[in-house]
């Protein structure tokens, strides 16, 4: 467990529920051609207002193509006891064929930093097989009990050729932070500027909050917290940190990967939409999504939200049934961008070929164009 | 010896008023009133009233009302008079004593001490009157697998369900302990709803089979009026295992309300005793109800979904967790404080646990097991209000019972002397001449009225913290604060303390 040491007395990040405003913002060249975070940061830059100095992330996805079959851990340190601890534990468990310090660079306005490791790293075949779980599962419970056990530890980022990178700070000096705008080059960039109400901002409970390759960005606070909250943790999924995003991402991650319910389903599921509204659908529609909220009621997310879902090929934009959280849409040749707000979009992109606001609860999904290979 | 108990509550007339009418006379089952010639008024025999203030609603001119009898035993914390009036009728007669309705002693009430969570600015209130306000549940297993037709459509796999519009239904009610008038109330409430009414084990009369669809019908100890089309004709099944008004025992109609009409419904000998067994003779164990579990539902070729209700006792959990594993698509649950047609009045006073704590610990436990998925869980044992469901859904319950208040919308006044016979208000009772004051046409909309009223509660309660659909209230329990509860009471209900963060 990593804490925050700010020592004001306020509680620790997963000591208590955090519920947070925020700005979300994305781009992906569907193309699969590659830009730096330059973009990216100037996006959510545009909505400074919507942060307030508590957190800020990214998620690039292609970043890492060198090294695309390993998983690359993105890891927070306390202090090096903490990363003793640590790296004792991934070689027990995995082959480690790259790790460094993570580059960064002075900001300011960013302070507090904790030690900033990356790991490239693939699970030792023997632990695998005799864990009887895939391999998907197996990375998922090493990085769960580095999270829970080793004091000062928090992996962030654990997924495939791509990378979070996050603090506490505003949006885009944790861009500059991470020297995104020349290290790093990916087809598809998600950001998040943090608005919490509740925690003195802990660099491990800035969003993307990522397992695997999936990532989320979140604004938004929502009011079945407790409901989703405790049906996800029937299925061995633990909410440490009680945040809206960790929790979305579980239930995304169980519908996925457990229930493999396709991207459209899983929106149907998580906003759904109202039976009034199934009632004046086609049969089969009727049929289907009557299924899925008979049959997954307490994975409807209630209250508003706007989310961007990163995954290995792709984005997926969805706002809650009743469009409580403002997002817009743009699309530019190979290029989409989804935004918060317009200005988020039109910072980058004057010219779209089209714009529009996604209604609540239908889901927008840029995937890489057929045979482009991540 | 001289063993007058003196009665609890005392008959006052407003004689400025009284015109001598004679309405109360003719209007009380109990021979209260009557007119006295000689002195050319009307008078009450007290002693006999039960409190049920049917006089007092009927009399045209509001001359009458019902004190507490100011003739008082010397005060004693320890001995009250009721407990020293119970002594004195036991030795008197060498009897059980017999009650009704739920438990109404001074215990503490959980409901009461949970308060509810409202949105303020990080997260808006939702205006159910110009927002959708969803309140429809599904009650049925949930745990369905995932499968997919040769397009790659999604196939329905669950198990039946049952489609509520809000999620109370009026729980069971056996006909003999309650009227023909008030069945049909019921089961023209339940249609018109959207919800359902349960037959209780009293089996189904042959007028109410038109509404099956809105029918529960259950299967209790004594198999009253249990057969094929009476299975086939309902909704849903339920198997009653226990009652919270009587955990541990059967049930006891008094052979006096079973008339005709009863006898044939129940499959029973008029005018005498029906009693149900404790146990259901052919379950001594969990695997037993399995089997019967499996027969109903082979019966029914697995079309309707089976619901188990348990009293809710000391090991609630661990019983629930073993129904849900033994094929139940509902567990019903029935805390201290439900109501009954009749009771030993020690079993009702002293036996089973506050619904709010083993409807928590159930939900919990499980949720621990992994099996919450597998069994819808309802609630039941004194749901009072709107307030006290929303609580209900927020601690983990799919949907609600309610029978007390049903009846209180029919016109009971709860005087709990339903295993007389006597109910003037022509609830519990089998006299025509009683029955037919309940009329169903406004017995039915009455009900109507009051699942309305508290559907929009609901739903005001719901947008207030910023829920637009009932499931997503279910287990919510952050939405839930205690106060004045202790650690032990919070940690069983699995909420916090009024004041403490999210």
């Amino acid at each position: 467990m990593f804490v925050n040491n700010s020592g004001i007395g306020a509680p620790f990040e997963g000591e208590v529920r955090i519920p947070s405003g925020c700005a979300v913002s994305a781009i992906i060249d569907r193309s699969g051609k590659t830009m730096t975070g330059e973009k990216i940061i100037r996006s959510i830059a545009t909505m400074h207002d919507r942060s307030n100095g508590l957190g800020g992330g990214f998620a690039g996805y292609g970043i890492y193509p060198d090294y695309k079959d390993y998983y690359a851990f993105h890891l927070f340190y306390n202090d090096f006891q903490a990363r003793k601890a640590t790296e004792d534990y991934l070689i027990k468990h995995f082959e480690i064929v790259y790790s460094s310090e993570m580059k960064t660079r002075k900001v300011k306005g960013i302070w507090g930093e904790p030690i900033i490791y990356r790991y490239f790293l693939y699970p030792l075949s023997k632990r695998l097989t005799n864990s009887l779980m895939d391999e998907g599962q197996y990375v998922v419970k090493c990085v769960n009990s580095i999270n829970a056990d080793i004091d000062g530890a928090f992996v962030f980022s654990s997924g495939k050729n791509m990378g979070i990178f996050k603090g506490v700070g505003y949006p885009e000096d944790i861009g500059k932070f991470y020297l995104l705008d020349e290290e790093y080059a990916g087809y598809a960039w998600t950001a998040h500027g943090r608005y919490p109400t509740n925690t003195p901002g802990w660099w491990g409970g800035a969003h993307p909050f990522g397992l695997l390759d999936y990532s989320i960005v979140h604004n938004g606070e929502i009011s079945s917290y407790d409901a989703n909250r405790r049906y996800v943790e029937m299925f061995g999924y633990k909410c440490s940190l009680q945040t809206d995003t960790e929790v979305i991402t579980y239930i995304i991650d169980y519908l996925i990967r457990v229930k493999k319910l396709t991207l459209n389903e899983i929106a149907k599921v998580i906003s759904a939409s109202f039976w009034s509204t199934i009632d004046e659908k086609s049969e089969e529609e009727k049929r289907e999504e009557t299924f899925l909220r008979k049959a997954f009621p307490s994975l409807l997310i209630n209250g508003p939200f706007s989310i961007i879902f990163g995954f290995d090929g792709g984005i997926m934009a969805l706002n809650d049934r009743l469009k409580l959280r403002s997002m817009v849409c743009g699309e530019k040749g190979d290029l989409a961008y989804v935004s918060s707000e317009e200005c988020g979009i039109r910072v980058i992109e004057l010219n779209l070929d089209r714009i529009f606001a996604p209604a609540g609860g239908v889901p927008v999904i840029y995937k890489l164009n057929e045979g482009v290979n991540a | 010896m001289a063993t007058y108990i003196p009665e609890e509550y005392e008959v006052v007339r407003n004689y400025d008023l009284c015109t001598n009418c004679g309405a109360c006379e003719k209007q009380c089952a109990n021979c209260v009133h009557k007119f006295n010639k000689a002195a050319n008024k009307m008078v009450a025999d007290s002693s006999k009233c039960v409190n049920c203030h049917r006089c007092v609603c009927i009399c045209p001119v509001h001359a009458l009302k019902i004190v507490k009898s100011q003739d008082v035993y010397r005060n004693n914390c320890n001995w009250s008079a009721q407990t020293m009036n119970e002594v004195y009728r036991q030795a008197d007669t060498g009897g059980v004593l017999l009650s009704s309705m739920g438990n109404p002693n001074e215990f503490p009430n959980y409901f009461d001490k949970i308060l509810v969570n409202a949105s303020q600015v990080t997260n808006p209130p939702i205006d159910p009157l110009r927002e959708p306000m969803e309140t429809t549940v599904y009650l049925g297993k949930k745990d369905a697998e995932i499968k997919r037709d040769e397009k790659g459509r999604l196939i329905d796999t669950l198990s039946p369900q049952l489609k509520l519009n809000m999620p109370i239904m009026f729980s069971a009610m056996s006909y003999g302990s309650i009227s023909y008038n008030a069945h049909e109330s019921l089961a023209r409430a339940a249609e018109e709803l959207g919800i359902f009414y349960n037959t209780g084990e009293g089996g189904l009369h042959k007028d109410f089979y038109k509404y099956g669809k809105n029918t529960i019908v259950q299967v209790a100890s004594g198999r009253f009026g249990v057969h094929p089309e009476y299975l086939e004709a309902a909704a849903a099944i339920e198997i009653k295992m226990g009652q919270g008004a009587k955990p541990g025992i059967g049930g006891h109609l008094p052979g006096m309300k079973i008339s005709d009409d009863v006898s044939a419904t129940r499959m029973i000998p008029k005018g005498v005793d029906a009693i149900s067994p404790a146990p259901h003779h052919d379950i001594y164990s969990i695997e037993d109800l399995r089997q019967l579990i499996y027969s109903i539902k082979e019966a029914t070729q697995y079309k309707k979904p089976i619901i188990v209700k348990i009293a809710a006792v000391h090991n609630v959990a661990a019983i629930a967790s073993g129904v849900a594993r033994s094929g139940a698509d509902v567990i019903a649950i029935d805390g201290f404080r439900g109501g009954t047609g009749a009771a030993p009045t020690r079993i009702r006073d002293n036996v089973g646990i506050p619904m709010e704590l083993a409807l928590a610990r159930v939900d919990e436990r499980l949720r621990q097991e992994g099996i919450r998925d597998s069994v819808s869980v309802v609630a039941a044992g004194s749901v009072r209000s709107s307030a006290d469901v929303v609580k209900a859904v927020a601690l983990g319950a799919d949907a609600c019972y309610i029978g007390t208040a049903a009846l209180l919308a029919l016109g009971c006044h709860l005087c709990r002397s339903c295993h007389t016979g006597k109910c003037n208000w022509g609830i519990a009772t089998q006299n025509p001449e009683l029955v037919k004051r309940l009329n169903p046409e406004v017995g039915y909309k009455r009900l109507v009225n009051l699942l309305t009223a508290w559907n929009h509660e609901i739903q005001e309660m719901m947008g207030g913290m910023g829920i637009n659909s009932i499931e997503a209230l279910k287990g919510n329990r952050l939405m839930l604060r205690g106060v004045g509860l202790n650690e032990t009471e919070l940690r069983v209900l699995g909420i916090k303390h009024a004041g403490e963060d999210i």
